[in-house]
């Protein structure tokens, strides 16, 4: 069924103007900390491996870009600003990931991403909590570490339990054929949508911390603990995930490994392997300072500061009326 | 038969659930960040009007339902069916059942026109228009001057249907009554 194209913006002019106010608070807030606003493409000839993000194929191969992708973060490219020894930096962009669209999701949208060499997880974290709560007004979030809040909220434990019984865990929401076809991570990540985060949305502002290694995506592991976690966190506030940061990993083998793992795990999703990105690779080669970075969803931030649950009231242009 | 994934689930699609035709009522689409995407799902299923709320991976994909909604004039009862003809000029006769028809026998008039749901081409639920024009059989006598007053009493119509209507309401009367809440809406003006 056509459907007549909607002319108007779907956001309200207080949305237009909050995001102009939001724009000038993040430049000062990084001015203050003499953190560089850099610019990166948008069009990369390389994509992410992460099992789960998608970015949107584009070519253009007049331009010599004969297979691009529309980057579904700058982290690659701000790394390799890193490695050149740029310093602290941060950039707004608009990033992409394919089949994308919800209540609080848009394929395309405006992502605030930063890195801070010197600092480690716990550092950035309170450097978050400065940001958010500055422009929300809101009390600092709390600190819960990822085993804890699914032991709480889900009732099972990600590191002790077995796969069956995770799986089993799902069975109200799953088949048995379909948590098999996700696996432990991707029941796990059901556990935290379902559970874990309606449960938060009752909490003030809480960090969920200390990933499992196998989620630890970009994140350095921490092997002196009884299980291996991932120096990872991400920030919820009023339920809404907002962010997610590392303690990045520096270390070039170890990349490799992790490219390949995700490779592994998006042929048994049944998805096209990625090619890696050598660019990155090389300058991690060259040397990438220690740092901790992190990517914040501005669209959210903005969602939150003006009590809507629906990203289309923040957006000019969703993407039904791009 | 085609299909559609997730990405493509929108409120009012027809789609085949274990078996049953279903209508997609909500889709919501959840994330974290890094993980896996589903879609949170709720279908109201076609055959015993139950509400299911089920999760798929995103870009998982179900069967359509061959379901269509047909304007229809009903025509007459033989006891077991309910016969209803398309209104397209085809003349074409569809029987309904007892399940089909459900509540809606209050509201059938012969040659009042209704919404009949079809499936695989077998009518499957039928709906009445929101509003009927239905003459009051039997109802106790009418009371003048009374029209400015609360108050009010049962009326039976001539499908069989029983309405509150206002107390000046009279035998022989027509009504245009609300089938979605059962109510009494106004006297038709007989010309």
């Amino acid at each position: 069924m056509p459907e007549s194209p909607v002319w108007q913006p779907s956001a309200a002019p207080d949305a237009v103007r909050s995001r102009a106010e939001l724009l000038r608070y993040l430049r000062d807030f990084f001015a203050r900390r003499q953190v560089l606003e850099v610019e990166t493409p948008v069009l990369g000839r390389c994509g992410v491996t992460d099992p789960h993000l998608d970015g949107l194929a584009v070519s253009d191969p007049l331009s010599g870009i004969d297979q691009g992708w529309l980057q579904t973060s700058p982290e690659y490219h701000m790394k390799r600003l890193l490695a050149a020894g740029h310093g602290a930096i941060y950039q707004v962009s608009r990033v992409f990931r394919a089949g994308e669209r919800g209540r609080r999701h848009n394929p395309e949208f405006s992502m605030l991403e930063w890195y801070r060499p010197g600092f480690d997880d716990r550092d950035l974290m309170k450097e978050v909590a400065d940001l958010v709560c500055g422009w929300l007004n809101c009390p600092r979030p709390d600190v819960i570490p990822y085993r804890d809040a699914m032991i709480r909220w889900a009732e099972i434990d990600p590191f002790t339990a077995e796969t069956p019984q995770i799986c089993e865990r799902v069975s109200s929401w799953l088949d048995a054929r379909q948590a098999a076809g996700i696996g432990r991570d991707g029941c796990l990540d059901l556990l935290m949508s379902y559970c874990v985060e309606p449960a938060l949305a009752k909490c003030g502002p809480a960090f969920i911390a200390d990933y499992p290694a196998s989620q630890a995506a970009l994140a350095r592991v921490n092997r002196a603990g009884e299980y291996p976690v991932a120096h990872r966190f991400e920030l919820y506030v009023s339920g809404m995930e907002l962010c997610n940061g590392y303690w990045e990993l520096a270390d070039v083998g170890e990349q490799r490994d992790r490219f390949e793992q995700d490779n592994a795990l998006r042929g048994v999703l049944g998805k096209s392997t990625m090619q890696p990105d050598q660019a990155l690779l090389q300058a991690m080669v060259h040397g990438l300072p220690d740092c901790a970075g992190v990517a914040l969803g501005l669209d959210r931030l903005l969602m939150l500061k003006l009590g809507t649950g629906d990203i289309r009231d923040v957006l000019t242009f969703p993407t039904e009326r791009a | 038969m085609a299909s559609y994934s997730t990405n493509e689930f929108r409120g009012g699609l027809k789609v085949l659930l274990d078996g049953d035709p279903c209508v997609i009522l909500e889709n919501e689409f959840v994330k974290p960040g890094k993980g896996q995407a589903f879609n949170r799902v709720k279908l109201r299923n076609l055959m015993t009007n139950r509400v299911w709320e089920r999760t798929f991976k995103s870009g998982e994909s179900l069967e359509a339902a061959d379901v269509m909604d047909t304007d229809m004039e009903y025509l007459y009862t033989d006891g077991e069916f309910w016969h209803f003809m398309k209104t397209d000029g085809s003349f074409e006769q569809f029987p309904a059942d007892a399940k089909a028809v459900g509540d809606t026998i209050k509201w059938l008039k012969e040659q009042d026109v209704y919404t009949v749901t079809l499936y695989n081409g077998v009518p499957l639920s039928v709906t009445p228009p929101n509003f009927v024009e239905l003459e009051v059989v039997d109802t106790d006598p009418g009371m003048k001057g009374d029209t400015a007053q609360g108050g009010s009493k049962p009326a039976t119509l001539s499908t069989g249907a029983v309405v509150n209507v206002p107390l000046f309401i009279t035998i022989g009367e027509v009504l245009k009554v609300d089938t979605r809440t059962g109510e009494y809406v106004s006297r038709v003006k007989s010309g």
